[in-house]
């Protein structure tokens, strides 16, 4: 108790300090979290979330009776129907999102270094061309979202006249699933490039000019110089971004729900945004919608788990 | 250096870098160019960056629809997104940078584990406890909603920041007889100006840009967000573009002269949140 006191004497700044946001967090984290996990063992939706059904009587009152059809325990049935495709399109999701998040990633990442590298010397216009480049971040991701459904559209929208005035057949983009979900990946690379550069950029800085000297005078050809120095030198950065900006990716909602919209019948959906139209549109069903979510997240904590291990294998302390 | 490359090579970058700068700039100039072009000339087969010019569509979009309510509604909720999000985010990162408190590290991981949540796990719990509250078509909800995703983000991210700045300056101020709040407000939060600016970027972007939980909370035209709003101008058929470009436009100008104003400081940032985290 003394020892609970003293503790209390010494840290009491500091955990008013932090009172807000963990109240915050745990109001609408925590507790939503737990709750969230709970619905997913239960068949809540729309149309039986009522306890009690209430119709009014003559005289103006209310009477009240138990609902008949109440949610209620039902195990692990949503996992079973989503996981055996008996609701929803659960490996088609699944599918669409790895696609989405590989491909987003990797061409985030390459030409986000590309640049990067490029602009990492000494040029002429650079800090214009580094401004000109950060332009799509500096565009909300749902205007970027919408500019490019605009650009795809399919009658004479700018892609499509440009493949007219080549003498090319226009491409219906939203009529076909790979098509369409390749729209919307070219939207999000468009839109994260810009980040990927920038930090690789600060990471290319942030590494000394004289070890590439050193190697300059040891002989080494400049892709010796990149894979030795370079790489190994921003690999700290690159861990971080890149797990970052899977999981971003992984959860990224506008890009999908503006650009394609599931287009076409909810074929280019990842789960992300097939979670959110189970919840909110048609007969909402809110416990369905969960279980997607805890699926999505397991998946993510799978994933930073092994990411992790495998960091931690090559001796990096992270 | 810049004397040791030889022309093709100087060509071959410089012919790289303007591509890239091309397909950055392209849709961006597309849509302010379509922006100005009549209704019915938006979508044309011939490729025109120009044709026949007018403000019609500004004039319309600002008259006839409820854009200027969305774009009131859109900076309420980013405002005070910020506010509070800065305010939360400053202190936890103080105090995870600077105090070693039984709970710290557990608070650090639960931060970064956050990260990781999908929009989809909470948002069904959280509209249920808005409903509860009463607070399902309001600004308000939109608010909390942001600060949880924008808070542990920033928390780490000033974190870093405050990590950089030397901790003598503390221990000098405890000498002056400053307690742990003065010392917080007096000496560190102005030394950590740029910092905050990221913050304050990053939390009112996040609420500026956000989509599904507007979508989800709200229900009635004068309460939409801007994020919200747009979507109408462009249901499945009949899509009126010539409403969406130029409120595209009006939307990025603000948001893109503050952020090219504010990207030294965010990379700086975002650097010192990314290595030292």
């Amino acid at each position: 108790m003394t020892r609970l006191r003293q503790s209390f004497a010494r840290h009491w700044y500091a955990w008013a300090m932090v009172v807000p946001v963990t109240v915050v967090l745990g109001v609408l984290v925590l507790y939503p979290l737990l709750r969230g996990i709970w619905l997913t063992f239960t068949n809540l939706n729309e149309s039986n979330q009522r306890a009690e059904i209430c119709t009014k009587t003559l005289g103006g009152g209310e009477t009240c009776e138990p609902n008949p059809d109440a949610w209620s325990y039902v195990g692990l049935d949503n996992y079973l129907d989503i996981l055996s495709g008996a609701k929803g399109e659960f490996w088609l999701w699944f599918t669409n999102t790895i696609v989405w998040t590989a491909s987003c990633v990797l061409l985030h990442f390459g030409i986000g270094l590309g640049l990067a590298v490029l602009l990492n010397r000494q040029l002429r216009f650079r800090g214009l061309y580094r401004v000109l480049l950060i332009v799509p971040w500096a565009i909300p991701s749902f205007v970027s979202a919408f500019s490019w459904k605009f650009l795809f559209n399919e009658s004479n929208g700018l892609v499509n006249a440009v493949l007219k005035t080549l003498g090319l057949d226009p491409v219906e983009w939203f009529a076909e699933r790979w098509t369409s979900l390749s729209t919307a990946i070219i939207a999000n690379v468009w839109m994260g490039v810009p980040f990927m550069m920038v930090a690789l950029l600060g990471g290319l800085q942030s590494i000394s000019d004289d070890l590439y000297e050193a190697a300059e005078i040891d002989g080494a050809n400049p892709w010796q110089r990149f894979r030795n120095i370079t790489l190994p030198g921003l690999r700290p950065v690159s861990m971080t971004v890149i797990l970052l900006g899977t999981i971003w990716t992984f959860n990224m909602f506008p890009v999908i729900f503006l650009v394609t919209d599931g287009q076409p019948a909810g074929q280019t959906e990842i789960l992300v945004t097939g979670a959110f139209k189970a919840a909110f549109e048609g007969i909402r069903n809110y416990s369905l919608a969960a279980t997607y979510g805890v699926l999505i997240l397991s998946m993510l904590i799978v994933f930073a788990a092994a990411y992790r291990r495998v960091l931690r294998n090559q001796g990096e302390v992270w | 250096m810049a004397s040791r490359r030889s022309v093709p090579q100087s060509l071959l970058l410089h012919g790289t870098l303007l591509l890239a700068t091309l397909i950055a700039l392209l849709p961006v100039l597309w849509v302010l160019a379509s922006s100005f072009k009549p209704a019915s000339r938006i979508l044309s087969s011939e490729i025109r960056f120009v044709d026949q010019p007018t403000l019609d569509n500004y004039t319309r979009l600002l008259t006839e629809t409820d854009f200027p309510r969305w774009l009131l509604n859109s900076v309420i909720v980013a405002v005070f997104t910020m506010v509070f999000g800065v305010f939360m985010s400053a202190s936890a990162g103080y105090a995870m940078s600077r105090f070693n408190f039984p709970g710290r590290r557990g608070l650090m991981w639960t931060f970064l584990v956050t990260q990781m949540f999908p929009v989809a796990i909470l948002i069904v719990p959280i509209y249920t406890i808005m409903s509860a509250l009463g607070l399902i078509n309001t600004l308000t909800s939109l608010v909390i909603a942001y600060c949880t995703v924008a808070v542990p983000f920033c928390a780490w991210m000033l974190k870093g920041y405050f990590d950089t700045i030397p901790r003598d300056l503390d221990e000098a101020a405890a000498l002056d007889g400053l307690g742990p709040f003065a010392t917080f407000w007096r000496v560190i939060l102005p030394l950590a100006r740029p910092g905050l600016a990221v913050t304050m970027f990053y939390t009112f972007l996040t609420a500026w840009g956000e989509v599904a939980y507007a979508t989800a909370f709200l229900q009635t035209d004068n309460k939409f967000t801007l994020g919200y709003g747009l979507q109408t101008f462009v249901p499945q058929f009949n899509k009126q573009w010539e409403y969406l470009t130029p409120a595209a436009i009006l939307i990025t100008i603000p948001a893109a002269l503050v952020f090219l104003f504010a990207q030294r400081h965010l990379v700086g940032g975002l650097a010192a949140g990314a290595t030292k985290g």
